[in-house]
């Protein structure tokens, strides 16, 4: 046989394989735990190779744990205590010593940037990202890299690109000329039913935290969503669109979200006919990098109805996690390993009386970051494209020790500047 | 990626940032320049500290450097939020860029940040014929007095000194007020009657505070 010929058998056979044994049993809630026995390889491997490369090299484990303390001890010792201790004094020449420590402290480390960045790994997932620095530690471990990057790069990506072509294509692109419309309904519902195996809450509203654009993909295989979220470009973008002809969805600009009453309207809409799909929302508007849940917009808790938290949580040791929303992402993501993430669908809240939207929405938020065991900021995700307000600094100005207004970025007084 | 810091930073530059900046207790400190180079008082024991300290701070460098160059201008530090807000905030920010320069590498990064380093105690019975460790109480206090000092004529004037209160204390105050409550800092401070504090009016005025403590920042190994 010649190559083509080859190639082409493996191919079949492979697709043959992945629907018979993981699609299609799927589709009916079964799994043959054929994924299970995939990961359990693979967390072994990588477990073997993160030793490897700590036992060659002496010194990386005193790193092992520094990837989650921070750089340095921040001093959280109060404004009073920071600026003049005399009494009846309005300013001291000292005074500028808290602002420029603090200032420093920022600098060195601040909560804010670092959850835009990509979470520091505690092992080796044999990808480019290492807790350690990547160093040449041993032959068997360079040719395990290596051999990795060819089943990524050869074996693993061009059959995610193939699969979903091939099995699925989108209703919407069938020429019009062609077929009957009567089939591409038809069409159209099947491919409702194969990908959504169960449909509940009909008529509310999900919110989850954000880690990822994928996020969609994970939680759609486990219910049909309406989504709302932020126009792409490229690939992302004709995924987009292409959902559109399958389900109604809302796409908006994120400068035209600045128009709240236009995106409370249209979600009002669609709330009102019971028979729609449950929309998803991500309050935070911004990808956030797995560690954290960062303020939750008031906008989509404005709406009313019964809202379902999510938690999403990606486990980090397969999954290459690159900073969100970054060129290149999807290249990624289709050549890493395997993607682990932990959903929990929690019980619906509603808003209580007394409770205005941005409560509500800070209530919803604790929920989701403890169940997901994330950090919960006060700051605006937002802060990743903008700067701060400059209303915001006038605010914070301290005024002289006998005076009120405290400058305190963990105060609940900075927290209710934030949410605009 | 993690591993772009360590290859980046390469040995010898670690080296001379450890001995400028003095990330390891027991180093002789340096101007900054490429000809002196001795390392014989390094401690195997602070050396593998130091190195992982500085590799983080490197971490950080370079995740502030939006634009990959190898250098942080100034949008890059008010891109961080808690200091946006600070009201010293571009104060602070000044205090990284030599005279007339838009940008700072690693090096310069590190020189500003030396001065936030705790004081040891075995530092303080040093080798007094060195050159003065870029932490020390007095070097601490110079870089306050900079962030004052904006024309950097060694003095602070009343109008100077108008400008940081205005910037700490807002708009709550009137202009009065504040202009007494300058007024009366001056006269305190100033003993040769030029109504500006000079340098060492300045550390007169503050030798009972405890400088070491309020500026210091404590890394954690």
């Amino acid at each position: 046989m010649d190559g083509t010929e080859l190639a082409g058998q493996i191919l079949y056979t492979w697709l043959t394989l992945v629907f018979g044994l993981i699609l299609l049993p799927s589709a009916f809630g079964v799994s043959l735990g054929i994924s299970e026995i995939y990961m359990k390889i693979l967390v072994k491997t990588l477990e073997w190779a993160t030793l490897r490369i700590e036992t060659g090299v002496a010194k990386q484990s005193a790193l092992k744990n520094s990837a989650s303390i921070g750089i340095i001890q921040r001093d959280e010792s109060p404004m009073e205590k920071g600026l003049s201790g005399l009494r009846g004094r309005d300013f001291e020449l000292s005074d500028v010593f808290y602002f420029s420590k603090k200032g420093l402290e920022a600098i060195v480390e601040d909560e804010v940037t670092q959850r835009f960045s990509s979470e520091e790994l505690v092992s080796w997932n044999l990808l480019t990202r290492t807790n350690v620095n990547f160093q040449y530690v041993s032959p068997r471990l360079t040719a395990v890299w290596v051999l990795g990057v060819i089943v990524r790069y050869c074996v693993l990506l061009p059959l995610r690109c193939v699969s979903p072509g091939l099995l699925f294509p989108s209703p919407g692109d069938l020429p019009d000329s062609g077929i009957e419309p009567g089939l591409k309904n038809l069409l159209s519902e099947l491919v409702h039913l194969t990908c959504c195996r169960i449909c509940v809450r009909k008529g509310g509203i999900c919110v989850a935290n954000h880690t990822s654009p994928i996020d969609v993909l994970i939680l759609t295989t486990d219910g049909c969503y309406t989504m709302v979220g932020q126009v792409h470009g490229g690939l992302m973008g004709i995924i987009q669109r292409a959902m559109v002809k399958a389900c109604p969805h809302v796409w908006f600009e994120r400068s035209e979200m600045k128009d709240r009453h236009l995106v409370v309207k249209r979600l009002k809409e669609h709330i009102a006919h019971k028979k729609e799909l449950p929309i998803l929302i991500f309050p935070e508007g911004t990808c956030i990098n797995n560690t954290s849940v960062m303020m939750f917009k008031k906008g989509s808790f404005e709406i009313g109805g019964t809202i379902h938290p999510v938690a999403i949580k990606v486990r980090q040791i397969i999954h290459s996690h690159t900073p969100p929303c970054q060129r290149h992402y999807l290249l990624r993501v289709m050549t890493s390993w395997a993607i682990v993430c932990d959903v929990w669908y929690m019980p619906p809240m509603t808003r209580e009386e007394g409770e205005d939207a941005v409560q509500f929405a800070n209530r919803v938020k604790s929920a989701i970051a403890v169940q997901g065991g994330l950090t919960e900021l006060p700051w605006d995700g937002g802060l990743k494209r903008a700067k701060v307000k400059d209303a915001f600094k006038e605010e914070q100005m301290v005024v002289s020790t006998s005076s009120c207004q405290r400058w305190n970025p963990r105060c609940p007084f900075w927290l209710l500047l934030v949410q605009h | 990626m993690g591993s772009r810091a360590s290859t980046l930073l390469r040995d010898e530059e670690l080296e001379e940032i450890k001995k400028e900046t003095g990330s390891a207790s027991g180093f002789l400190l340096h101007e900054l320049g490429e000809d002196n180079y001795q390392n014989s008082l390094s401690h195997p024991s602070t050396r593998e500290v130091s190195h992982s300290q500085i590799t983080r701070l490197y971490s950080r460098f370079t995740s502030l450097d939006k634009g990959e160059n190898g250098t942080l201008s100034r949008e890059d530090f008010q891109r961080i939020p808690e200091l946006a807000i600070n009201p010293l905030g571009d104060r602070i920010i000044n205090a990284f860029f030599p005279e007339g320069e838009d940008q700072v590498n690693f090096r310069g990064f590190m020189r500003t940040l030396a001065h936030f380093r705790p004081i040891e105690d075995n530092e303080k019975s040093k080798d007094v014929n060195g050159p003065e460790p870029l932490n020390s109480r007095s070097n601490k206090l110079h870089f306050a007095f900079r962030l004052y000092d904006l024309d950097k004529d060694d003095k602070i004037s009343r109008d100077e000194l108008l400008q940081v209160l205005r910037m700490m204390v807002g708009v709550n105050i009137s202009d009065e007020q504040l202009g007494s409550i300058a007024d009366r800092t001056i006269q305190e401070a100033d003993q040769d009657g030029d109504s500006a504090i000079s340098f060492t009016e300045f550390v007169k005025v503050l030798e009972k505070v405890d400088v070491e403590q309020k500026m210091s920042i404590r890394f954690l190994h």
